[in-house]
Order: C-alpha cells, then structure tokens, then sequence
C-alpha cells in the first residue's frame, strides 16, 4: 500500500462538433397542456373556479340561505343587484372616492419621500412619524374626521389618506435606501443631483419597493372605505359599496350582502391581476429585478 | 525638459474616511501625475487606499490634505469629464437597454441630442461588438458583457479620463485575459486616458504604460515604473518587472502589515 499509484496514462483525442441537423430535437413547440399551465391566468382561473365549486357544495349541504346563500344564489343577488338597485353605481362611487383618496395619499406619500432622502432630519422625521402613525387603523380616525370635515367626502379623503400615505411612505423611503451604492454613484457620476437624480436613478431603481408599497396602500384604502361606510353609513348621495352592504344586511338579504361582498372581492381580483400585473411585468420583470 | 502639463495631477493626498467606530486613514500624502494618453495604473495590496483614491479622483471624497487637479481645475464633485467604470456588475441601470444604457449620460448631461447620442451609443457598441445585443436589457447579458457595456459607455462620454475600478476583478479568468485585449486594441484605437486600479501584478503589467505601486495602511507611493506590457527583463538587474514589482512590494518585513490590520 505505501507503493504510489502510477497516473494512468490515456491518448488525448480532438472531437469534431456535430452538426445540428444530426440532433433529433432542438426546438420543439410545447404541447397545449404545458403551454396552459405556464400561463398564470389560467392557473388563476382554475383556483377561482375550484373555491367556488368548494363554496357551492358547501352552502347545497348547509341549506340555509340566511347565514350563508348558495354561490349560484350569489350570482343572481348580484345580477339582480346590477339591474335593480343599483349595485355598479354604488361601486362606481366607492371606486372614485378610493381613487381620490388613493392618489392623495400618494403625492403627499412622494413629498415626505423626497423630504426624508435629501437629509437626515427628513429620514428621522419619516421614520418617527411611519411609527406613530402607521399603526393608528384609519377607522379610528374618522370620528374626528366627521367632527373636522364634517359628514361628507371630504371625511372620507381624510381617512383614506391616512390609510395610504404612511405604509408608501415606508416602502417607498425603504426601497431607496436599499439602492445599491453602485447606482447611486453611478448617477452622481453622470452629473445628476437634486429631481432629476430621483426621478431617474432612484424611483427606478427602488421600484420593486414603490409597487409592494402601492399595493399595500391600495388594499389599505379599500378596507378602510368600506369599513368607513359601513360603521358611519351613508356620507353623501347615494353611498357606496360599504352603504349597500349596511343596508342589504339590515332587510337580511343575504344574497345581496354576498354580492356586495363578492364586487369588492372582483374589484381587488382585477386591480391586482390586470393593473398591478401588467405594470410589474412592463417594469420591474422586465428589467429582471424580479423573477 | 520640456514636459507637457499634467492631465491630472494628484499632489499630496491623505484620503480620510469614517466608519462606525474608526476614522481611517486610507492614503498619505500620495503624489502622481497622469498624462495625455496615459494607462495609468494604480497597484498595490488590498488596504493600500487605491480605490479610495480613485473615488477622490472621481469626485466622491474631499481629501483632507493635498490637491486633486484635473486641467488645472480642482476636483470638487463628481461630474461626466470623469467617468468611472466599477468592478460590481450591477453598475448598468437595469430598466434601460444597453443602447440606452449608453445613450443616458450623453444625454442627461446635455451634451448630444437624442439622435447624436443615439449614433455614438451604437458606434461604441460596435467597438465592443455587442451590435446583436444593443437592444437587449442588462439581465440578459453575462458578466463579460456587463463590463463591455460599462466600458463602452464611459467611453461613449469621450471623458478627459476614464477611471476603472478593478473591472475586470469579477471575471473568470479567460474572460479577463480577453478583455484586457480589447482594452488594449481600444486604446490603440482612440487613445484614451484611463486611470486603472487593480491589484494584479500581471494585469498591471499587461495594462499599463506607467504602474504606481502603493504600500498599504495607510497607502503611500513606494515607486512608480514604466511598463511596456511584456514583463521585460531589465538589462541592468536581469530581473522581469514583475518580479522587481514583486519584490518592491512585499519587501517589507511580515509585521508591519499584521499590526496596521488591527
């Protein structure tokens, strides 16, 4: 055993690479089924489809249609709700008053932003601020609002701001700290300061942040308005979703508080899988910033 | 002796930094000139300040003591006329494609229009050859190309002086070798100035036209050689550059380097 193997000796060779044509598959187009499970729509519809099978089974057994209506019981309420009382309009309204306050929040979520970056004191202030307030539920607010801005939109927008403004304000202020150092002196490089340096090398660069924040903030807004019109009822005009849930409850019809409830859940269905989507894919995937 | 003035000239240098619990000297009193045209490389072990130095160059740190001069200007920020190519590979914006990757500069500082810039972006593509991925966004590019890009657009600016920090520190091996040629062949070709970080003797050697050695902690000039990019042997000592580099730089006794680490 102490005797050292002697290397095996081989003869050293050179290949030829074959020729593609010589291969039997290089491309080969995938079949219609695997095409269909790459595709993120229809794996989501196939859930979709599958939680209300789920929830249609379910309620047949149960049978009783004041504690829990029948999917297909749902669907007509919701039909009925459309052509009878109204139900786009309400959402329509809740939807406009999202947005008014969803926007709102957001320019004043960029200025404290841009205030936070530009010094110390600013990032100090964002930061104390986020955590006093952040956990503060929006909802808590609005007697005060009411009391403020009196019964109307404007109470509203108030409350809606407060639910979105802090948590953009926290990703957003996050995202652009975690730019890496690289960028940033690559941009200083370039001769870039003050707007011109955010808007083009940091919003971009923090834009995985920005678009977690966005969704947040929006899904934030939407609890805290129908909470909102729900506990205080109708506001001005009509009402919206929140309103119409109240009401439908109060004369116990269930159906029709399920539909409610299923138009909120098919307004954040398409917000999040048509906007939010198409947006991160033309942006942050894309760039391959995120897989 | 009649001598062109510096292009840039670094007199008495001592670059000061903090970090969480120490200030640190990183070089002392450094002094060095670049010229027109120049391959200037800065080398020296790891803690001898050389990037350091070369972000005062690039305008990203005051030195403390001494003058940065670029033109007779004094540094003060950093700005286009210097442009810096880094080791990270993330140094590409990654939502711009590499065509507009280049562009960007040329245009953020206003100093072509969009077609202009448009024009000088896919000649300097074509000079790195990546003409087939002007189109394609940096994701999709490997490590090699990266640098390309990064080197293509710092050179797109025409700046008076192009800083590279370590560029090719994050390549493999052959990858390196390669775009040490291309360097090569694109100065041949455009006779830029490059001030050049590395801490390879071979890279220095092969790069270089003039080699500062830097000793580390804090980085001071221990010799600054002439190189003709074939490790010649000296007539006179019989010895290659490299080892008269190697024995400048690690002729110090063991020591001093183990306690200055502390």
């Amino acid at each position: 055993m102490s005797e050292m193997q002697p290397l095996v000796q081989r003869p050293e060779f050179v290949h030829i690479a074959v020729a593609t044509r010589a291969f039997g598959v290089v491309e080969k187009p995938l079949t219609l089924w695997e095409r269909m499970s790459n595709q993120n729509f229809a794996r989501k519809a196939f859930i979709l489809i599958l939680l209300a099978a789920i929830w249609q089974v379910y309620t047949t057994i149960l049978d009783n249609a004041l504690l829990f209506p029948t999917f297909t019981a749902t669907l007509a309420a919701f039909w009925d709700g459309i052509v009878r009382l109204g139900l786009l309009t309400r959402a329509a309204f809740s939807l406009k008053v999202l947005l008014m306050g969803y926007s709102a929040g957001i320019v004043l979520a960029a200025l404290l932003t841009i205030i936070a970056i530009s010094s110390r004191l600013g990032s100090d202030l964002l930061e104390t601020l986020t955590s006093m307030f952040n956990p503060l539920p929006a909802i808590a607010l609005l007697p005060l609002a009411l009391l403020w801005f009196g019964l109307g939109n404007n109470s509203l927008i108030f409350v809606l701001i407060h639910s979105v403004l802090w948590p953009v304000s926290l990703n957003t202020h996050s995202g652009f700290m975690s730019v890496s150092n690289t960028l940033r002196m690559v941009g200083r490089n370039y001769g870039l300061t003050g707007f011109r340096y955010v808007g083009k090398i940091l919003i971009p660069a923090a834009f995985p942040s920005i678009l977690t924040g966005l969704k947040i903030g929006w899904a934030f807004a939407w609890r805290t308005l129908i909470a909102a019109e729900l506990v205080f009822g109708v506001s001005s005009g009509s009402g919206g979703l929140g309103w119409f849930i109240y009401e439908n409850k109060n004369q116990l019809e269930i159906p029709s508080v399920f539909a409610g409830l299923l138009t909120v859940i098919l307004i954040g269905l398409f917000v999040e899988n048509f906007i939010f989507r198409t947006l991160e894919a033309r942006t942050v995937r894309k760039w391959g910033m995120q897989s | 002796m009649d001598q062109p003035a510096p292009l840039l000239s670094v007199s008495g240098v001592t670059l000061q930094y903090k970090t969480k619990e120490h200030l640190i000297t990183a070089t002392y009193r450094v002094d060095f000139a670049v010229f027109k045209s120049d391959r200037f490389v800065l080398l020296g072990p790891s803690g001898c300040g050389k990037s350091t130095l070369l972000k005062a160059v690039g305008g990203y740190l005051r030195p403390v003591e001494g003058k940065i001069t670029l033109k007779g200007q004094e540094i003060s920020k950093p700005g286009p006329d210097r442009m810096m190519v880094f080791q990270e590979f993330d140094q590409l914006l990654p939502w711009k494609t590499v065509k507009q990757n280049i562009m960007f500069p040329l245009t953020a500082s206003s100093k072509l229009s969009p077609k202009e810039a448009e024009d000088k972006a896919m000649a300097y593509i074509e000079k790195v050859s990546l003409s087939k991925f002007a189109d394609s966004l940096p994701h999709t590019l490997s490590g090699g190309m990266k640098q390309r890009v990064a080197i293509a657009r710092g050179m797109a600016m025409e700046p008076d002086i192009l800083l590279m920090d370590e560029p090719f520190a994050a390549l493999d091996a052959l990858t390196r070798r390669k775009m040490q040629e291309e360097l090569l062949q694109l100065w041949q070709d455009t006779r830029f100035t490059v001030l050049f970080v590395t801490h390879s003797i071979p890279e220095a050697i092969t790069i270089g036209n003039r080699v500062l050695l830097l000793s580390p902690h804090p980085g001071q000039v221990k010799a600054e050689l002439n190189s003709t990019g074939d490790d010649a042997v000296d007539p006179a000592t019989g010895r290659r550059l490299s080892e008269k580099i190697h024995h400048i730089l690690f002729s110090d006794p063991v020591e001093q380097k183990e306690v200055a680490h502390v």
